[in-house]
């Protein structure tokens, strides 16, 4: 069955079961392989996407639970205002390593950041500690996302 | 780990061994590029054969610059995240006197003859935190030496002494007249110089790079989702499959109902093996539903009833019978019967899986003339050497495209996952990608073996060692993986951090009994050897300290005389944690110490013990010395990384058995330390002209000792087995 989803503000349109779960249609069928695998089962964060500006997991979003609610993938997040400054803080605090997880944790960070401009240390593990990191960067993850709160300035 | 002529090389090079002078014909060769450029070929030393590189000159690296002024280096390693990347340009830029942003790094294809690591043996593979040790004099000496042929071309069409002739910023200059030529310029008439017999290298002190905190060259494709993983392969017509393997290793596939599963929307095909099965489809939601529709029944095999426990008991009575002797002093015996007080331990570590982020996976395409592999691997030609024999092609017939690698922590030097998911290709038509499900991924691990020591000290009237026993059994990675390096029952990871300690010990016996378990696979793992003996080294430390009562920092320093190096991390990671100073109920600090990767380093971890056991590490302080540092950034990066992942293991890591199968499935019953559990961790880096130490695992092996010595401080409880028993550590109502 069709089922039509918007993503970075395209409207896409695929033919897989309705349960199938998002991040395989990003990632299989669309070809967007900058959202990632991890778990399966909302434990790691990897694959975080938004949800008209909410983070989700994609590995446990059915692609018939959608409707019109419009997706944002890390190859877009660029283009909203707070996931430019995690980004911008990301390489200026040289975050990454492996990287691959790292898609997951911008994408909360940058949800964190746009519903909360002044995020204190308790919000950021409240929005940051369901995704694993494997290289154990939390330590500069908290520190950009600090440095980009300083940028944000009124209203986020 | 193996073979390593750097970590002795470390301990006995004097500060001043610097401005080398050296004879490199044998290891260099200069000639023409295409398209009118200059190419270095050289070979790292130490290699496999090397005896004869007198009679065969075999290069391994090659450093190209083009006639457009790009500089082009190609090299064996692989970036897994720990800036292996920017490290080793930044040793080719400070010579040839370029900025980091002229140097671009291409990663060797697979030739185990032309790319084995010299200090992984010859095998082509990054591991063991070597990459910068084993590049820093041979990558430093050949970009001077390009610099050297460059300044002698500029020098020989200006008709003028070089002498006067400086490089900078990629050009060679002359002062007096104002000239200046680009390298790209020069590159085809330096093609044409012969190769100097002796350059100078640059003095520490005139280092523009090295030492400075040079940004990551890979980091930008990794914020923004264009970075492209193995598992991100995507080969046209590309299908995706996902399997279930034996859940018993060892076992076989007795049947297969495989008729739900072909109904599943986008399931193209089963592929039966004889101990997997696999669904290929269009997508992998199709795939894991189909998965999970099969009806599969398996004969478990001969290790149907393996539990953990039957294994450590055989690693106990393993260490009753003598084993190989892996460092004696003096005399243990005499030593002990004449002690005052002896101390007896019994140690044991358990078996962690890997948990990269990217779980295992490979793209595969078998056609009857040939197999095409995308996979991210840190041991590349061992992936093709896998396929070919999978296939049974020659090894020419098997390309390899190496991908980017979602962590690596040794579990991506093994090819057995490049393997399967050749036998599933083989029954493909097209190109296939294998992905594990996170449960196959951590169940079908090969993992860091478990470890068994018993050992014992005697102490004399002050409470100080004269006698030191150690007997450990446990698996040998390097039995397996380099046979070759196996020795008279001995190989230098295993051993690595529970030899050559940086503590004088008048008399000290270390043995080593290999024991390979039955149905369950070993591999290195981060910080490898290191990961169990600096536990069991620095655990027992400490119980001598306490059995003496004494300061465990103070007992420490005292053995610490002949070793200066060690005693200057410990004294300034003690200063910096605030090492003594009064700290609430049920809170401590634990100290550890180390010597292995040729760095030294000590950590301070300060701990706090809830009422109901449950442990946090509140902070880290870590003082390291790794001689020369390349990239300070780096360092620091790999430090804050290698300590969360060790107290992950300390606080969490536990692969378990029953039935024979692993109980562990997903982050749920595997767990990682996350953002609300990671402590403050700072880093201070001694600053020395050393050759440079290991780097991506030392933190590691260290963090966990500290960890179970501060539970100790807090609770007076001392933890002699891994993971952390928060049990034990509930305090009585």
């Amino acid at each position: 069955m069709a089922t039509t989803i918007k993503v970075n503000g395209v409207d896409r349109t695929v033919d897989v079961d309705g349960d199938t779960p998002l991040l395989w249609v990003l990632r299989d069928v669309l070809g967007m392989t900058g959202t990632k695998f991890g778990c399966g089962m909302a434990l790691c964060g990897a694959c975080t996407v938004h949800l008209d500006g909410v983070a989700i997991r994609s590995c446990i979003t059915p692609i018939d639970s959608i409707g019109s609610s419009a997706i944002t993938t890390i190859e877009a997040i660029g283009a909203t205002a707070a996931g430019a400054r995690i980004q911008k803080a990301w390489l200026d605090r040289e975050v990454v390593q492996c990287g691959y997880c790292q898609s997951g944790q911008i994408m909360s960070a940058s949800a964190l950041l746009a519903s909360n401009p002044h995020p204190n240390d308790s919000d950021i593990d409240a929005a940051m500690s369901g995704n694993i990191c494997r290289c154990g960067t939390y330590v500069r993850i908290r520190e950009a996302i600090k440095q980009a709160a300083q940028t944000s300035g009124q209203g986020g | 780990m193996i073979l390593d002529p750097l970590s002795s090389q470390a301990v006995c090079v004097e500060p001043s061994a610097e401005a080398n002078v050296l004879s490199r014909r044998a290891f260099l060769k200069a000639g023409a590029a295409g398209g009118g450029g200059l190419l270095l070929s050289l070979r790292l030393p130490f290699a496999k054969g090397d005896a004869a590189a007198a009679d065969e000159f075999a290069p391994n690296a090659f450093i190209r610059i083009d006639g457009n002024g790009q500089i082009v280096l190609t090299m064996p390693y692989v970036e897994m995240g720990q800036g292996t990347y920017t490290a080793i340009p930044m040793l080719i830029a400070e010579e040839l006197e370029v900025d980091l942003t002229q140097v671009r790094l291409e990663h060797a294809p697979p030739n185990e003859r032309l790319y084995g690591n010299p200090l992984l043996g010859g095998v082509q593979a990054t591991g063991n935190s070597n990459a910068v040790r084993a590049s820093w004099q041979p990558l430093r000496e050949a970009g001077a030496v390009a610099r050297t042929m460059l300044i002698a071309a500029a020098a020989k069409r200006w008709n003028v002494d070089p002498t006067f002739c400086p490089a900078q910023s990629g050009a060679v200059l002359h002062p007096p007249t104002g000239r200046r030529l680009t390298y790209g310029e020069l590159a085809a008439d330096a093609a044409q110089i012969p190769v100097p017999n002796n350059v100078a290298l640059k003095r520490p002190q005139d280092f523009k790079l090295i030492g400075t905190p040079a940004k990551r060259l890979d980091t930008a494709g990794k914020v923004n989702g264009s970075a492209v993983y193995g598992i991100d392969a995507r080969p046209p017509a590309v299908k995706i499959a996902t399997l279930a393997q034996s859940p018993v290793f060892g076992g076989r596939v007795k049947s297969v109902d495989d008729a739900a599963a072909k109904a599943v929307k986008g399931v193209r095909q089963i592929v039966r093996l004889d101990d997997a099965v696999a669904v290929v489809a269009d997508h992998m939601g199709a795939a894991k539903k189909g998965l999970a529709a099969l009806k599969i029944e398996w004969d478990d095999g001969p290790h149907a009833n393996l539990e953990v426990p039957a294994i450590a008991a055989e690693l106990d009575k393993a260490t009753l019978n003598p084993g190989a002797v892996a460092q004696n002093i003096g005399d243990v015996g005499s030593a002990m019967a004449s002690a005052v007080t002896k101390v007896e331990a019994i140690y044991q570590v358990p078996f962690l899986a890997h948990a990269t982020m990217e779980p295992m996976n490979c793209t595969v395409h078998v056609r009857r003339d040939g197999c095409e592999i995308w996979v991210g691997s840190q041991a590349v030609a061992r992936c093709q050497a896998a396929a070919a024999e999978v296939t049974g092609l020659p090894l020419d017939k098997v390309v390899v495209h190496n991908h980017l690698i979602g962590g690596g922590f040794g579990r991506r030097l093994e090819s057995d996952g490049v393997a399967r998911a050749v036998e599933i290709a083989k029954q493909v038509d097209g190109p296939v990608k294998v992905v594990w499900t996170r449960e196959e991924d951590i169940q079908h691990d090969m993992y860091r073996p478990y470890w068994f020591d018993r050992i014992s000290a005697g102490l004399d009237a002050n409470g100080m060692p004269v006698a030191w026993n150690n007997r450990f059994a446990g698996s040998s990675i390097i039995a397996r993986y380099l046979p070759p390096a196996f020795n008279n029952g001995l190989d230098p990871d295993t051993t690595e951090g529970a030899i050559h300690l940086a503590y004088a010990l008048p008399n000290l016996h270390v043995e080593y009994v290999r024991v390979e378990p039955p149905g369950i696979p070993t591999a290195f793992w981060r910080s490898v050897g290191p990961s169990h003996n600096v536990f069991v080294t620095e655990s027992f430390m400490d119980e001598l300290a306490a059995a003496a009562k004494q300061d465990a920092l103070a007992y420490r320093l005292a053995l610490l005389g002949n070793a200066p190096r060690a005693k200057a991390v410990l004294v300034l990671a003690a200063e910096k944690a605030g090492w003594g100073e009064p700290l609430p109920e049920r809170v401590g600090r634990g100290v550890a110490l180390q010597f292995v990767f040729a760095t030294y380093m000590a950590q301070v971890a300060e701990v706090e013990v809830a009422k109901d056991g449950t442990v946090r590490v509140r902070r880290v302080v870590c003082a390291v010395d790794c001689g020369t540092v390349v990239n300070p950034d780096t360092v620091r990066a790999q430090i804050q990384s290698a300590i969360i992942f060790g107290i992950t293991a300390a606080l969490h890591g536990n692969i378990t058995l029953k039935n024979g199968r692993v109980e562990q499935t997903n982050f749920d019953t595997y767990q990682m330390l996350r953002m609300n559990e990671a402590p403050a961790i700072d880093v201070h880096i001694v600053q020395n002209v050393e050759p440079p130490g290991g780097m991506g695992e030392a933190g590691t092996s260290a963090i966990v000792p500290a960890v179970a010595n501060a539970i100790f401080a807090a609770t007076g409880k001392r933890l002699r087995k891994m993971p952390v028993d928060s049990a034990v550590l509930k305090q009585p109502a």
